[in-house]
């Protein structure tokens, strides 16, 4: 039996939560630098120690993106990668991984265009288990949160740190799978987490949610997943590793290369999140 | 069937949505921003010394009311409907975006914010937001896109006059969309004390409302000279379209006017069959970018195409969503005028009435230059002339062929 939707990502966390270990989650751009060495990254992320990977789906205005994954998305859509080709991508991969979970993560209007039900179909069929749409909050939840959750599919909210405990309940009500603490008010790619604050604040999300706790932003190297894998459930990895397969296409390194390059820096970064066991 | 509403002033409601259109969609970072903000809008709307300051800085500062002008040579020349001008090119800073601006620096104020930002395409929301920053001394910072800083020098120089930092864009297209971006990017990364004054009826609830109450002031206003010019309403009104904040400035008053004709009028760049264009609500589809479901340029993928105009200030690949509401709700005309149609009624207005205006409401002269001659001669046509154009004048010369 393989496990789909929320199921697959409850059981790793599970799974994480009896190795008494945080887990690290990897994300790339669907098509970065193209779709095949992108596909080849994707497969080698687990291998590498990513227990849970994230597929940004390119888009032309990443408001909430810094410099690193604007420059990939840019790669993407350069490289002609499209929402079905992103799904197509996923179809692929599962065809050698069925236990990692794979959440999809994007603005809203590549969904919209693609029409929220028949993408939420595509998706689901592709082997998806949930769905992170930055610009789509509690406010618009009959949008994307309550069709995707009611197709089986996570939906994972982020909380910030402008969530405030009047906030937070909204933030919560429609979040499923597991609860991303954005760890700083900004941009992906630019400044660095703060442990001890990250600490504080996911005390205060757990207090409020049985949902697992993944923290990102900021977390570039082994030694800052470590500090965020002893407070939280999951440590997220973005602009470092898109940054490390940007550096490798720009030197005109060969797609074998690229995908070793990103291997290794998952490597590293999981043997971080490793070291920092939990009782 | 689609219900006619009674009103087609009521929107938006609670949540921002005009029918479809609006909304707030964010990121999670923001949100608690927008609704502070709307809050504090709320009570600031309900508060007379707020309106009694406003009023203050519209008298003594803008130099409202703009004067309703007659514009007599065109009329004779094009030989049809009576034309007036809303000369808002006639405000402090040259166009209609200062309205809007001390609307909001005031608002700033009062939450109590020491820092603003801002996007702006021709550099006239720019130059509107250094003045006000200068004029209640808070620094302030302006994205503007590369390509835009090429095109609107003395804008940019005006700027850095008034002290303001003028940040350029290099993402995406390098225009204003971009900067839009590049703003919003801004403000999720200094939230604690940045107030971003957004340059048009765009954006998530609550900027396309409060813009549009800020810049209403110019129909209330023509409205009233109308009546003491003419002694009734006018017949049609033609305002050029950006974000659509100096349409919506002058459509506002009199959209429950069933009388009252109303056109809009998008950049048609090259012309809409090109592709390169900025006419979201003639070339677009509904989408969401920028915090708002509107009409927007996208490919079939959901990818937002780039537009293009002649104008700075129009080359935008969305529209407010007020506008995409009134133009499916039928109450508003869209039409859209070519580079070089607006490049004519540029040079026309300058021989015929000695006003030389900006680009953007040249869409607008270019649209009433076709409609004209088909209306009756006690037909009243209203154009808001919302921008002046001597930021424009290095630009048309080139496009004209002319080294200055
Ligand atoms: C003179 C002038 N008119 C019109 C516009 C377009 O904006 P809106 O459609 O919001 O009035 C601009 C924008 O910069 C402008 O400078």
């Amino acid at each position: 039996m393989v496990a789909t939707g929320e199921p697959r990502i409850a059981a790793r966390f599970a799974a994480l939560k009896a190795e008494k270990r945080s887990g690290l989650i990897t994300f790339l751009t669907a098509g970065d630098p193209n779709m095949e060495t992108s596909l080849e990254v994707l497969k080698a992320l687990p291998a590498a120690g990513a227990d849970l990977i994230e597929i940004g789906m390119p888009f032309t205005d990443p408001m909430a993106d810094g410099p690193a994954i604007q420059r990939a998305n840019l790669r993407a859509l350069k490289a002609g990668v499209t929402v079905k080709k992103t799904l197509a991508m996923l179809t692929q991969f599962r065809k050698t991984d069925q236990m990692t979970p794979v959440v999809l993560m994007g603005y809203y209007n590549p969904i919209h265009a693609y029409g929220v039900p028949a993408f939420l179909k595509d998706a689901k069929a592709a082997g998806c288990d949930g769905l992170i749409c930055v610009d789509v909050p509690p406010e618009e939840d009959q949008e994307l949160a309550l069709p995707t959750r009611a197709v089986g599919l996570s939906f994972i909210r982020l909380a910030t740190p402008t969530t405030d405990a009047k906030r937070l309940p909204k933030v919560l009500q429609n979040t499923s799978g597991f609860l991303y603490y954005v760890s700083l008010a900004g941009i992906t790619g630019v400044g660095a987490v703060d442990p001890a604050a990250v600490a504080a604040a996911v005390q205060r999300l757990k207090a409020k949610t049985p949902l697992p706790v993944a923290v990102g932003f900021g977390i570039r190297t082994a030694s800052q997943a470590e500090a965020i894998a002893r407070v939280a459930d999951a440590a997220v990895v973005g602009s470092a590793l898109v940054d490390c397969i940007g550096e490798a296409a720009a030197g005109g390194k060969k797609p074998a290369e690229i995908v070793a390059s990103a291997a290794a820096l998952t490597r590293e970064l999981a043997g971080g999140v490793r070291r920092a066991s939990r009782q | 069937m689609k219900q006619i509403p009674n009103t087609f002033k009521a929107g938006p409601d609670e949540n921002g949505h005009f029918g479809i259109y609006g909304g707030r969609f964010v990121s999670e970072t923001l949100m608690p921003l927008i609704l502070e903000l709307e809050e504090a809008y709320r009570a600031a709307k309900a508060d007379p010394k707020f309106q009694a300051e406003i009023d203050y800085y519209n008298t003594y500062y803008i130099g409202r009311p703009s004067p309703l002008y007659f514009a007599e040579r065109l009329t004779k020349h094009l030989g049809g409907a009576k034309i007036y001008f809303k000369r808002d090119e006639l405000n402090h800073t040259g166009a209609h975006k200062i309205n809007n601006c001390i609307g909001q620096i005031l608002l700033a104020n009062r939450m109590g914010r020491k820092r603003i930002i801002a996007e702006t395409g021709a550099g006239q929301h720019g130059v509107a937001t250094a003045t006000v920053a200068a004029l209640f001394g808070l620094p302030c910072t302006v994205y503007m896109g590369e390509m835009d800083i090429e095109r609107q020098q003395p804008n940019v120089f005006r700027m850095k006059l008034l002290g303001a930092e003028v940040k350029p864009v290099t993402s995406g297209s390098r225009t204003l969309k971009d900067a839009m971006n590049e703003a919003l990017r801004d403000w999720v990364t200094n939230v604690a004390d940045t107030f971003y004054i957004i340059g048009t009826v765009a954006g998530p609830h609550p900027y396309p409302a409060m813009v549009r109450d800020f810049q209403s002031i110019i129909g209330k206003e023509a409205r009233q000279q109308m009546m003491d010019a003419e002694g009734r309403a006018p017949d049609s009104l033609v305002a050029c379209i950006g974000g659509g904040s100096n349409a919506m400035g002058l459509f506002y008053e009199f959209l429950d006017d069933a009388a009252v004709k109303i056109y809009g009028v998008e950049a048609g760049g090259h012309g809409i069959e090109t592709g390169q264009h900025a006419a979201s609500l003639t070339g677009g589809v509904p989408g969401v970018l920028h915090g708002n479901r509107t009409y927007l340029l996208q490919d079939a993928d959901g990818q937002i195409i780039e537009a293009h105009s002649i104008s700075a200030g129009l080359d935008y690949p969305g529209i407010g969503p007020e506008h995409a509401w009134l133009h499916d709700a039928k109450r508003v005309t869209y039409t859209s005028i070519t580079d070089t149609e607006a490049l004519d009624a540029f040079q026309m207005c300058a021989k015929l009435e000695g006003i030389i205006p900006a680009l953007e409401p040249s869409h607008a002269l270019a649209f009433v230059k076709k409609l004209a001659p088909t209306l009756p001669k006690d037909h009243l046509l209203l154009m808001n002339l919302c921008g002046r154009g001597d930021k424009d004048i290095f630009n048309v010369a080139k496009a004209l062929g002319t080294k200055i």
